[in-house]
């Protein structure tokens, strides 16, 4: 946040108080600050209070042939949605994704950021980065700008020398290994689709199914979430992208219409 | 809510968590180990926000363990925790790190030792100690059953009791608990207490 200190500058319009008293000599400028004993304390709750809910689902897991990475595509500002086609799914090299929950451009940035650094690794050290670390280089710049109004939740999937690799990075400076992660508003029903579908041993096939439709079921409850439901799986030959369908018509896929029975038929009323 | 305490015995220090990251409503992780062993004969075990726990825990041990490099000798347990304590008094008038520490550590000449450590740099040497929610819990648990000759076995047995009582009257309770122990062989992990698991990989 930032304050206006235009009047401050010397060339802008004066605005301070102008009675017969002050007529005649220069008064300093001023502007309103607000009524508090802790200015950066309020200026922190301020940001604090205005910050995005992450309006988004998304999600990835760790299964038997590697991770299975899957987002909706909504961007809202408020209740107006202004993006039906975002790609929320960030290749960061053919063998790593960042998934984007919480303010678009940070997300974009910090993940362009994260792929320049993860290639200079590869050309400094003639090997691949691993996931551990491209997280850990991630977390720590975000933990260096911590309180200053980033707003990231992403998970890094990929693949490296030790096998599949999933973690979740926030721009609080949290991170975490894991093996199922959702974040966004969407979040609690990806989940509640989710932990209920896992499990480890499953197919490509089935993993990706679990994840559309753990997708499919946020954006039907969440209204911030929605658009098109796009998967993709990383292997040990990279990422891939497997699917990406209009979450309208996944609807009508799950729920085909059927035609109803009628409770009552209207009829002519004889003699009217 | 998270839930740190542990206790020092005959020869021994107990440290256990609980092992939930939870962001608001939701757990994102019940698996998540919350003691750092610092070093050989040192257990840090920390509960804050999650960004300043992971980079202050390791800013320590990298510290502590900079100090062995530079000097030949490690840090004794006492050492170690009035270090942490400065760290957190020079940083609680820039920027705080919300973090609150039970060290525990054993040494040759002083033997086991614990010493409690809060986010405003209050350091104390305590025989038993808890931060958090489960603290109200524990802390009576303890206070009614703990004596300073305890074995091992009767120290696990009273931190199960703790663990049984937090997940029994706390609303907030995690599921998951780790225990570690430092005694004269070494700091290591001592048990598990899980009531739910996350799905078994190999690499996880």
């Amino acid at each position: 946040m930032k304050l206006n200190t235009s009047g401050l500058e010397s060339t802008a319009p004066f605005f301070g108080l102008s009675n017969e008293l002050l007529d005649g000599f220069s008064a300093a400028p001023f502007f309103e600050v607000p009524n508090t004993t802790n200015f950066d304390g309020f200026q922190k709750e301020a940001i604090q209070m205005v910050k995005p809910a992450k309006g988004t689902t998304t999600l990835a897991f760790i299964f038997k042939e590697g991770v299975m990475v899957a987002a909706d595509s909504r961007a809202s500002m408020g209740g107006y949605i202004s993006s039906q086609s975002v790609k929320k799914i960030i290749e960061i090299n053919p063998y790593m994704l960042g998934t984007m929950a919480g303010g678009a451009a940070d997300c974009q940035f910090w993940h362009r950021n994260l792929g320049i650094k993860c290639r200079l690794h590869e050309l400094a050290n003639k090997r691949r980065i691993s996931v551990t670390g491209a997280s850990k280089l991630l977390a720590n710049i975000l933990y260096s700008y911590r309180g200053m109004g980033l707003s990231v939740g992403t998970m890094i999937a990929g693949w490296d020398e030790t096998g599949p690799g999933l973690y979740y990075v926030d721009s609080e400076g949290g991170r975490l290994k894991g093996t199922r992660f959702s974040v966004g508003s969407g979040s609690p029903y990806a989940y509640g689709v989710l932990d209920n579908g896992y499990r480890y041993d499953m197919s490509i096939e089935e993993a990706a199914e679990l994840a559309r439709r753990s997708i499919y079921h946020a954006t039907f409850r969440d209204g911030a979430s929605g658009g098109v439901a796009s998967v993709y799986y990383v292997g040990p030959d990279g990422w891939k992208k497997l699917s990406g369908d209009d979450v309208g018509e996944l609807h009508y896929k799950y729920y085909p219409v059927t035609p109803s029975t009628v409770e009552q038929e209207m009829v002519e009323v004889a003699g009217a | 809510m998270e839930c740190v305490f542990g206790l020092v015995g005959e020869g021994y220090a107990i440290v256990a968590a609980d092992t939930s990251a939870v962001h608001s409503i939701l757990v994102h992780k019940s698996n998540e180990d919350k003691i750092m062993v610092l070093d050989s004969h040192k257990l840090i075990a920390a509960s804050g926000e999650p960004g300043d726990r992971v980079q202050f825990t390791e800013y320590i041990q990298k510290n502590v363990a900079l100090y062995h490099f530079r000097n030949g000798i490690p840090l004794t347990t006492a050492a170690a925790a009035n270090f942490t304590r400065g760290e957190l008094a020079t940083a609680l008038r820039k920027n705080p790190y919300f973090v609150n520490i039970l060290l525990a550590g054993y040494d040759k000449e002083t033997g086991p030792s614990l010493y409690y450590i809060d986010y405003i740099a209050t350091l104390h040497k305590v025989d038993k100690g808890a931060f958090g929610y489960g603290s109200y819990f524990s802390l009576a648990t303890m206070d009614r059953h703990y004596h300073s000759r305890m074995s091992v076995e009767e120290a696990i047995e009273l931190v199960d009791q703790c663990i049984t009582e937090i997940r029994s009257r706390l609303v907030v309770a995690p599921p998951n608990f780790v225990i570690k122990i430092v005694d004269k062989d070494g700091a290591r992990e001592y048990a598990w207490r899980e009531t739910v698991k996350e799905a078994a990989v190999a690499s996880a």
